[in-house]
């Protein structure tokens, strides 16, 4: 059942793997080969792309980067607790059938007439998933933090995901014209369903290597002097290998290279450890974990 | 798409079946499309599509590692471009090649040389690994290569290379050259000759030693599944995930590893907690709220109320045996129970091998995240004449001092294998503690085969109060979830 993809879709964007990093580098994404791969394969075998890993490593920032690269329109469902399918997938227009129910009180088509009328495309108001289904034009769908929703709207998922496809009762099944790359975003706060994840490709984005994290600072907080960059991604990468609540993620340490920025220190030799114990609350966010880290890092007592 | 390869995607899911990871007919499937379209050129890419068809979850990729360095290894027999010389013969040959060794391994860390460190991993195995049998067997052991060598002590060897030229670019500026005056060196300005970063260098070079430590265990099963068969090897060689390990096979490393799956493990469970808190508050109807909101609309009770269902917090009391042969299992249970502490209303541990003591005060008061050893490991106050775990006496003794602590609001959690050394169980001091507390459940670490074997009385409580088998860290989540209130 995998290999039946939609014949409307058979287009893929992108020709390999190193297409996929560079046109994901140009948009300011720098991806790294675990991640290239898989979303590789994600557009060549037209599946859905689940995401995981902790807060901060780009999960969200990838379907960005892919719609960016690819030029398509991103289309963006944010899962919250008690979404349901009248914000996700579609929703008849009440308001507007009670207008045309009383405009049309005095003609004399009848009921049946009517009945077919008000269910129509143009009583229907398209939510996120329907949205990218009936597109005209190639998008990418997000379908973020899938784990905060309530289990009953996976349910919904399998069709869109499955078949990418979507029945609407009263008009019938839509088939999408152009297969939507989809990638569903979770923090793992609930397990997903088995059937739902047997439908996607899996991809664990984890910390990246110091190498890679020391490329992404560069393009994200230019300015900095090379040796300087490098001094940061070790004392990051030796910061999540403490036993901390809230490990540093990537975004924690593009924050603090713009903050050393703007106290000007661009110098590796500017890096003291008066400086990194008075910024340490741009890395780390619980003060025991500031506590523990000023211990396994042997800095100074404040003055 | 040739056969081989789809035999041995077959093979490959077979193995990652044995140990526990899900995989259906279709992930196979996608699994072959996946290798069709990557190709079988870069191992690296083939084995990130691999993943991402096959896996489901994060915690399974480490099994996934080890098997795919099994069943589709990185070259057959010697490594291409790897020159390793016939294995010593002599003991004193022996030591001075591992000499020879380490000095390589030395210069290859202190550069950082990921592909010298990787040839270095296959020469290590090829000549301090190979078994006085291999000319018949071929099986290498990874043991004995990393015993020979001793990895850890290049470090030193490391650090001396790394700091040499560093000390010349410096032009002997003069102040405390780094690494251990670590808070001098930043204090006096700019000037100082070592940059801040510095002083993780030795913490690196020890990671980085752990990380060919697994490129010489990961050499070594390739070598050895050549010999032997893939599925052999993937059956004994690959360690299960942590989530699987055994408690009581569990060593120092796995219980660490464990130890850090404590805090991610409580706030998953107290999420999950508080959704099932707030879906079961939907139920019975509220008669006065609904009315009165029927106010608004005219009478007619659209909107019903529902009835908030206050809370059951229980008092929590564990009763853990931390003799050495279940004390691992013990630590992490406490563990795991002080994390979620706040969802009880009273928690009391007390601990014992046989005699109580009161762990409450030391446990609880301690900060989040430290291991607790002190508490644990002062066995002086819950031993007796004797150093081994005897049930009958400790229930005796719970029933004496601490049965106030128990009433009908508490749920008793107690932790052991059961075994008593042959003293006497005292069936009916535990049914009083049962019949004073409103549940008695008891974890035992053991399979459940092993129950009532030798001097196990497991099967005698087990009639009084439930016992759970509760070997690794999965069978404890699910029954940690069970027992959390709603």
């Amino acid at each position: 059942m995998s290999t039946s993809a939609p014949s409307a879709a058979a287009t893929t964007r992108f020709s390999s793997v190193d297409e996929v990093r560079e046109r994901l580098a140009e948009s300011g994404y720098l991806a790294s080969d675990a991640i290239a791969t898989t979303a590789f394969l994600a557009d060549q075998l037209g599946k859905p792309l689940l995401v995981e890993g902790p807060a901060g490593v780009g999960k969200t920032e990838l379907a960005n980067a892919v719609a960016a690269a690819t030029g398509a329109r991103l289309i963006r469902l944010q899962c919250y607790e008690g979404v349901d399918e009248a914000r996700a997938l579609y929703e008849w227009n009440h308001a507007k059938q009670l207008l045309r129910i009383t405009a049309e009180r005095g003609s004399s088509d009848g009921w049946d007439a009517l009945r077919d009328n008000i269910f129509s495309d143009e009583f229907l108001l398209p939510r996120p998933l329907l949205a990218a289904i009936r597109s005209e034009e190639p998008v990418v769908l997000l379908i973020d933090e899938l784990d905060k929703a309530d289990v009953e709207i996976e349910g919904l998922l399998l069709e869109i995901l499955g078949d990418f496809q979507v029945t609407v009762p009263e008009l019938g099944t839509i088939t999408a014209t152009h297969r939507p790359f989809v990638v569903l975003t979770s923090n793992a706060t609930r397990e997903l369903s088995e059937a739902l994840r047997r439908r996607c490709l899996f991809l664990h984005i984890d910390y990246p290597t110091a190498e890679l994290e020391q490329r992404i600072v560069t393009l994200r907080a230019p300015g900095l002097d090379d040796t300087l960059v490098a001094s940061v991604v070790r004392l990051v990468q030796r910061l999540r290998e403490l036993r901390l609540r809230k490990a540093p993620s990537v975004s924690e340490t593009v924050d603090w290279a713009r903050t050393l920025i703007a106290l000007g220190a661009t110098q590796d030799h500017d890096l003291s450890a008066e400086l990194v114990r008075d910024n340490l609350g741009v890395l780390l966010k619980h003060q025991d974990d500031i506590q523990r880290a000023a211990v396994a890092l042997d800095l100074p007592a404040p003055s | 798409m040739s056969t081989a390869l789809d035999s041995r995607l077959v093979g490959f899911a077979r193995a990652l079946r044995g140990h526990g990871v899900v995989v259906g007919t279709s992930e196979v499937v996608d699994a072959g499309s996946a290798a069709h379209v990557l190709g079988l050129e870069d191992r690296e890419r083939l084995r990130e599509g691999l993943a991402a068809a096959l896996l489901r979850r994060a915690g399974q990729r480490q099994v996934f590692d080890d098997l795919f360095d099994v069943w589709f290894p990185a070259a057959i027999g010697e490594r291409d471009g790897v020159t390793s010389d016939v294995p010593p013969a002599t003991l004193e040959d022996r030591r001075s090649r591992a000499a020879e060794l380490r000095d390589d391994l030395a210069r290859a860390l202190a550069l950082g040389d990921e592909r010298a460190l990787d040839e270095l991993a296959a020469r290590v195995v090829a000549e301090l690994g190979a078994l006085a049998n291999a000319a018949t067997t071929g099986s290498f052991s990874a043991q004995q290569a990393l015993d020979t060598l001793a990895p850890q002590t290049a470090i030193a060897g490391a650090l001396a290379r790394m700091q040499d030229p560093a000390e010349d670019a410096a032009g002997g500026s003069g102040d405390g050259s780094g690494g251990s005056g670590g808070s001098g060196s930043g204090v006096s300005g700019p000037a100082s000759g070592t940059n801040f970063a510095s002083r993780f260098t030795r913490d690196e070079l020890r990671s980085d030693v752990t990380a060919f430590r697994r490129r010489v265990e990961a050499e070594t099963r390739r070598r050895n599944a050549e010999a032997r068969g893939a599925e052999r090897i993937s059956r004994y060689a690959v360690r299960a995930p942590a989530e699987q390990t055994p408690f009581l096979l569990a060593g120092p490393v796995e219980l660490d590893e464990l130890r850090g799956a404590i805090q991610p493990l409580s706030r998953k469970l107290a999420t999950r907690l508080a959704a099932r808190r707030r879906r079961s508050s939907r139920g019975r109807i509220d008669i006065r709220r609904t009315l009165r909101r029927s106010l608004s609309t005219g009478g007619i009770p659209l909107r019903p109320a529902l009835e908030h269902a206050s809370p059951h917090r229980p008092d929590l009391v564990i009763l853990c045996d931390l003799s050495s042969s279940v004390a691992g299992f013990s630590r992490f249970t406490i563990l795991l129970v002080q994390a979620l502490a706040t969802q009880f209303r009273r928690v009391r541990i007390l601990g014992f091998v046989n005699r109580v003591e009161d762990l409450t005060d030391q446990v609880l008061g301690a900060p989040p995240g430290s291991d607790l050893s002190g508490a644990f490991d002062d066995l002086s106050r819950m031993t007796r004449w004797h150093r081994n775990s005897d049930y009958g006496a400790v229930f005796a003794d719970v029933v004496e001092h601490h049965l106030d602590a128990i009433g009908h609001r508490s749920a008793v959690l107690i932790l052991g294998d059961a075994r008593s050394n042959h003293t006497d169980p005292q069936f009916d001091r535990l049914r009083e503690i049962a019949g004073a507390a409103r549940h008695v459940s008891r974890l035992n670490p053991e399979p459940v085969r092993m129950w009532g074997s030798g001097d196990s009385v497991a099967l005698g409580y087990s009639e009084i109060v439930d016992m759970h088998e509760c070997r690794n860290v999965a069978q404890l989540r699910e029954f940690v979830a069970r027992l959390l209130p709603i």
